[in-house]
């Protein structure tokens, strides 16, 4: 039960953050978590946002946009929490293509988001070490 | 030998001139007419005679010749000879099948030499003078042009071709080459090479150079000049239309004398073909005047500029072409190397992208630099930061197979490549905006 994550491709240009920041507002969606990758000529912003279709219906247009299914672990929101997911994948050998983090609606709740290329197996593996994972029904809670 | 190889010709009242160009004219028509049955077409469609013209006033009635049409002439379309009265080919360096190629007979050929000789004397050159050709030879026109020119002036000649810096440093300093002849890029690299192996300007015999076959600047002019201790001419030329000599400058570096015996220069509206008063800049145009193998009426170059009758202080009176501003045609010479849009146009489809891309040219340190941003589509994007970068390195190793040089690639996003009245504008090309 991956959640859905949109990239968009920003150009190294004023104004382009700003720019697909403001409409993912427009579509009335929150974003949950982001984070942005840079190159030299250009970035790759990452979300996890409410109303994913919305959003991406309405930037499609404007923006080079993509849906990749990502993993949300959740975990406790204290020090220490991360290492056993991340020991738990390195067991299984699950590669970590790029993660990030974001805090949960709940207290002391947060989840880190993982980009690994079998997302199915990778949540399997979690599971089995008593790790809960979110679904983009439980996103939009 | 003094200023001039062919002081009578080159020194003659305008009035003389004009008098040559009008007989050369109307016998070329004529030529053309009864040999060139592409061009012969294009005048009856025009609904022009060899009677209508009697001399260079009634230029402007012919019908002109682009590129397109030496394409589709390709290769005989325009021959204006038997096969047989032919001795030479040469070839712009294209790599794809849209190379121009060009025929000679002898007269061609001492033609175009008497034109490159003229420059040669105009930078100095005498019987004295060793003459180093470090122009590519084969099938492109810099290296024979300037090698035929130098016999016929009498210099020792080096017909070194190009590359191999190290032997031509070699060759220069142990044989005293006086005059060098090579594409200004390559004029500037052997500059830096010999200060690199520790000589100065001084140490060399060098007192001129002849350079040609790309764009440059007076930038360059002047930073070419210091490094090699010597003066630099510009030459100016087309392998439609012989080859470099067809214009070159004389002692004042103020732009390019055209052999106007030999050709017939117009500046022209690109976009309404209307013929231009003098001074104003615009497309330029040539009539061949005395050509037998591949003789072109009013052949559109695409170069950009302008053309000046003023007096000249080296005596010469023929007209002054300036540095070509600009090139509305396709081609681009990039580090001395021909590139089609075209072809990166096929690498693009051929790899799966969009034909949207920009090729922009400019000039780090006298060396060009080509970049070209290309927009990904929607279905190409990923998240993954090392997915785009390998796209973009496969995508460069990709053009330097099919050019021969290797840009840099930029993917973009979609629609931002810039368009002018919706039509993307392919290539900015900076190098000419330094000067
Ligand atoms: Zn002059």
């Amino acid at each position: 039960m991956a959640i859905t994550q949109i990239s968009l491709f920003l150009m190294n240009q004023p104004g382009q953050l700003v720019d697909a920041v403001g409409a993912i507002s427009g579509a009335g969606s929150n974003i949950r978590a982001m984070s942005i990758a840079e190159a030299n000529d250009f970035g790759i912003l990452r979300a996890i946002v409410t109303d994913t279709d919305k959003v991406c219906s309405l930037l499609k247009d404007r923006f080079l946009i993509t849906r990749t299914p990502v993993v949300a672990a959740k975990m406790d929101d204290r020090s220490g929490a991360l290492y056993p997911i991340l020991s738990a994948l390195n067991k299984a050998n699950v590669n970590i293509e790029y993660m990030y983090a974001f805090t949960g609606t709940g207290p002391e709740e947060a989840y880190v988001v993982l980009r690994v290329s079998d997302p199915d197996t990778t949540e399997s593996v979690l599971h089995a070490h008593g790790i809960q994972t979110l679904s983009d029904e439980g996103l939009s809670l | 030998m003094g200023r001039y190889y062919q002081q009578d010709i080159e020194t003659a009242p305008r009035e003389k001139i004009l008098e040559i160009q009008n007989e050369k004219l109307v016998r070329q028509v004529r030529h053309v007419w009864d040999n060139v049955p592409y061009y012969r077409h294009l005048m009856e469609e025009k609904g022009v005679t060899p009677e209508d013209i009697r001399g260079v006033e009634d230029l402007h009635k012919l019908p002109f010749l682009s590129k397109a049409d030496l394409r589709e002439a390709y290769p005989y379309g325009l021959l204006g000879t038997d096969l047989k009265n032919c001795v030479r080919i040469q070839s712009t360096s294209g790599t794809t099948g849209r190379r121009v190629v060009a025929f000679y007979t002898q007269h061609d050929v001492d033609l175009w030499e008497d034109c490159t000789a003229r420059a040669i004397v105009a930078a100095g050159g005498t019987d004295e003078d060793v003459v180093q050709v470090c122009y590519g030879y084969g099938l492109f026109t810099g290296g024979a042009g300037l090698h035929g020119g130098s016999h016929k002036v009498g210099c020792l000649t080096l017909p070194m071709s190009s590359g191999n810096t190290e032997r031509q440093i070699q060759f220069m300093m142990d044989l005293g080459s006086t005059i060098l002849c090579c594409t200004p890029s390559y004029a500037a690299y052997i500059g830096e090479s010999l200060a690199e192996m520790g000589y100065k300007p001084e140490d060399n015999k060098l007192k001129a150079g002849i350079f040609g076959a790309e764009p440059w600047t007076e930038e360059m002019r002047r930073d070419i000049e210091k490094k090699l201790g010597i003066k630099a001419y510009d030459i100016y030329g087309l392998t439609e239309t012989s080859g470099p000599g067809v214009a070159y400058e004389c002692e004042e570096q103020h732009g390019m004398h055209i052999n106007e015996d030999h050709f017939l220069a117009e500046i022209i509206d690109p976009e309404t073909g209307e013929v231009l008063p003098e001074g104003e800049k615009g497309e330029l145009v040539f009539t061949s005047l005395d050509k037998e193998a591949f003789p072109l009426l009013r052949y559109r170059t695409r170069d950009i500029c302008v053309l000046s009758r003023k007096p000249c202080s080296c005596g010469r009176t023929h007209v002054r072409m300036s540095k070509p501003m600009g090139r509305s045609d396709d081609m681009l010479i990039i580090r001395g190397v021909n590139v089609f849009p075209s072809q990166i146009e096929t690498v693009l489809l051929k790899e799966g992208y969009t034909p949207n891309y920009q090729i922009v040219l400019d000039r780090e340190r006298n060396t060009d630099t080509f970049d070209v941003y290309v927009e990904v589509s929607a279905d190409q994007f990923s998240d993954l930061m090392s997915q785009i970068q390998k796209m973009e390195k496969s995508l460069e190793a990709a053009l330097r197979t099919m050019l021969g040089i290797g840009p840099r690639v930029h993917l973009v996003a979609p629609k931002t490549i810039t368009r002018s009245e919706g039509k993307a504008v392919r290539v900015i090309d900076k190098r000419k905006l330094h000067d």
